[in-house]
């Protein structure tokens, strides 16, 4: 979590800069790199994190392992889409690897209806990554509401950081 | 205005109810009834007391005598000192609850034993009382104890209405609260409150950090006592209605689910085999089913199970956001929010999941509604940018605010209908606390407790 937090800080720019600079158009790309790289699984260099593994990710995703949303709201923007896009091509060049996407709420809202909308977000962003072709059985979602932010303030920047979906690689 | 008594008849009724034998010795029994032992039946007696005057009256409660200074395992120093602290309580909740001008046995001399039942009109009439409370605590040859209580009216030098129970040791702290409850039952008019109790969520650590265990405690914070240990995060607990079990979220598998706990033997089961997250348990007033929302494929809905396990009914269907739910006291229909407007807002239905329609239509957001113990009222969070606590007529009407906190959340009612509790959150720290308000709006109040606390779920008066 707190990985996650500090990641979330430093990269939120960072994301936003990314999905200008490369404007993912084409989705195919990514049935290609599926077989090769599951046949030679270590192309990484030897010295980093192992491949699947959550640091090597992050580290990947640089910032884009997280997508925001706007109050009460689940929909997946083209911000989001580019995001979900790196992951699914993650997904898919790393076919071990198995994610949770978690889904959270800011504090403005009520307890209960937070897991609500935290589920919402949460599936939102599973199933863009269905639609990219990451096999539904490799996700997993689960709703933290309100109760893990990511930003502790109580204000307009931070309840935006909070709003989100986070996707973490299990193990 | 004024309010009519008619004693005889609902005390007869309650004291049979009440004649229950009691075991012995067993620590906070949810299901334990104290055995009453005297009712008082002078004729039926009404008293006719303005409504502006009762909450003026004041009231003397003095020490508790004790016809023999023995131990017991309710006081390290004996009945007497017991009977102090039983006078005590009955002050501490009338006082706390800003009922009627209270005087507490600290300040009052001591009745003798005999004098329970004789007063001294003089000594009391002296200080200006208009009532007095006397008591009196007696150990018995198998270690419980009996305790009496007796409400007097010293300007006409009257005995207005008295009752004993029996209690184990461990339970003495609930004989006063009876006391506190028959006081005020009878000059206010109102039903009983002040012996229940409260499940919540207890709160510690930083914000990102929280950890959120299930907790119980008395109406007034006493015997409270961690139920979780804080490994796993709960959230939203709800007590049956025979305190015989608490319904709650864990995410102890890593999943919210409801769980329900069984508070004598320590035990809790799943609310339903499902892979799919289960969140905001709520019981029927009769406690046989349990209402719980749970997400499909990231849409959420509330469905009925037997709360004994069996097959889920499934009441709402849509493709928006149904959560929570809260029972009619004649279990009828059921009052719920959905955001399928476009924001939460407040919706009926009946108990089968037929003829639902939206009744909060006034502005902002209506929030975890809960339905009064008297049926005529709703108690909501009313999201208007910051969040209050208010209330509303079974369709919709009339609502009222009642707090003007920056987040007053999740309203939960005392048996009687009269008091609302409910959870404060403070800016940036986010730590929470429970606060109580009366249903006029007056008498905003915090309730203590060990550490942080959120969640309140007010349970019914103890048999």
């Amino acid at each position: 979590m707190k990985l996650n937090a500090v990641m979330i800080a430093a990269t939120s720019v960072l994301a936003l800069a990314a999905c200008s600079k490369k404007p993912p158009e084409e989705l195919p790309p990514v049935q290609e790199t599926q077989a090769p790289v599951a046949a030679t699984p270590t192309p990484t260099p030897p010295a980093g994190p192992v491949a699947g593994s959550q640091e090597h990710f992050a580290r990947a995703m640089a910032g884009r392992d997280v997508i925001f949303f706007d109050t009460d709201k689940y929909d997946i923007d083209s911000e989001d889409a580019a995001a979900l896009r790196a992951q699914a091509e993650y997904l898919l060049q790393f076919t071990n690897a198995r994610a949770t996407v978690e889904g959270h709420a800011d504090e403005r809202g009520t307890r209960e209806y937070n897991l609500a909308l935290g589920e919402r977000r949460a599936n939102a962003a599973k199933n863009y990554l269905v639609s990219l072709g990451v096999a539904e059985n490799r996700l997993r979602t689960v709703s933290y509401g309100e109760e893990r932010p990511a930003a502790t303030g109580s204000n307009e920047q931070a309840w935006a950081r909070n709003r989100r979906a986070v996707t973490v690689m299990i193990r | 205005m004024t309010i009519r008594f008619a004693l005889s008849a609902t005390l007869a009724a309650f004291g049979l109810t009440l004649a229950a034998p009691v075991a012995a010795q067993q620590l906070t029994l949810p299901q334990e009834e104290l055995e009453t032992v005297e009712t008082s039946d002078n004729g039926g007696t009404e008293v006719t007391v303005t409504a502006e005057s009762w909450q003026d009256l004041g009231i003397a409660i003095a020490s508790f005598a004790t016809n023999a200074d023995v131990s017991t395992p309710a006081n390290a120093q004996g009945t007497a000192a017991l009977g102090h602290e039983l006078a005590r309580i009955v002050y501490a909740d009338l006082r706390n609850n800003g009922l009627f001008r209270p005087v507490g046995p600290d300040a009052l001399p001591r009745p003798t034993y005999p004098q329970i039942t004789a007063p001294s009109w003089g000594t009391w009439r002296g200080r200006s009382a208009e009532m007095l409370v006397h008591g009196y605590v007696r150990a018995n040859d198998d270690g419980r104890l009996t305790v009496g209580c007796y409400l007097y009216d010293v300007v006409l030098e009257d005995e207005l209405v008295r009752e004993g129970w029996v209690v184990a040791p461990a339970e003495w702290r609930r004989a006063a609260h009876k006391c506190a409850d028959l006081v005020y039952s009878r000059l206010s008019g109102e039903d009983p409150f002040f012996d229940s109790r409260i499940a919540y969520i207890a709160e510690t650590g930083p914000k990102d950090n929280r950890t959120k265990r299930l907790a119980i405690m008395d109406s007034d914070g006493a015997n409270h006592r961690f139920i979780t240990n804080g490994q796993s995060t709960a959230l939203t607990p709800r007590y049956s209605p025979d305190y015989s079990k608490i319904a709650y979220l864990s995410y102890s598998d890593g999943n919210p689910r409801i769980y329900v706990y069984d508070v004598d033997s320590g035990r809790q089961t799943l609310v339903t085999q499902s892979s799919n997250p289960t969140f905001a348990p709520r019981w029927s007033p009769d406690g046989r089913y349990l209402l719980y929302s749970m997400a499909v494929a990231g849409n959420t809905d509330i469905y009925r199970v037997p709360a004994t396990g069996g097959t889920p009914i499934r009441l709402t269907f849509s493709p928006s956001i149904e959560v929570g739910g809260s029972y009619s006291p004649d279990g009828t229909r059921i009052v719920f929010e959905s955001d399928q407007s476009g924001a939460q807002q407040c919706y009926i239905m009946n108990a089968d999941g037929s003829n639902q329609r939206r009744i909060s239509f006034f502005g902002g957001r209506c929030a975890t509604p809960e339905w009064s113990p008297r049926g005529d009222q709703i108690a909501f969070t009313h999201i208007v940018g910051d969040f209050h606590i208010a209330v509303m007529n079974t369709n919709g009407r009339n609502m009222r605010t009642l707090t003007n906190g920056w987040q007053d959340e999740a309203p939960t009612w005392a048996p009687n209908g009269r008091i609302i509790q409910f959870f404060r959150s403070a800016r940036n720290s986010g730590d929470s606390t429970i606060w109580q308000v009366d249903l006029t709006g007056e008498n905003e109040r915090r309730l203590n407790t060990p550490v942080g606390a959120s969640d309140p779920a007010w349970g019914p008066v103890l048999p």
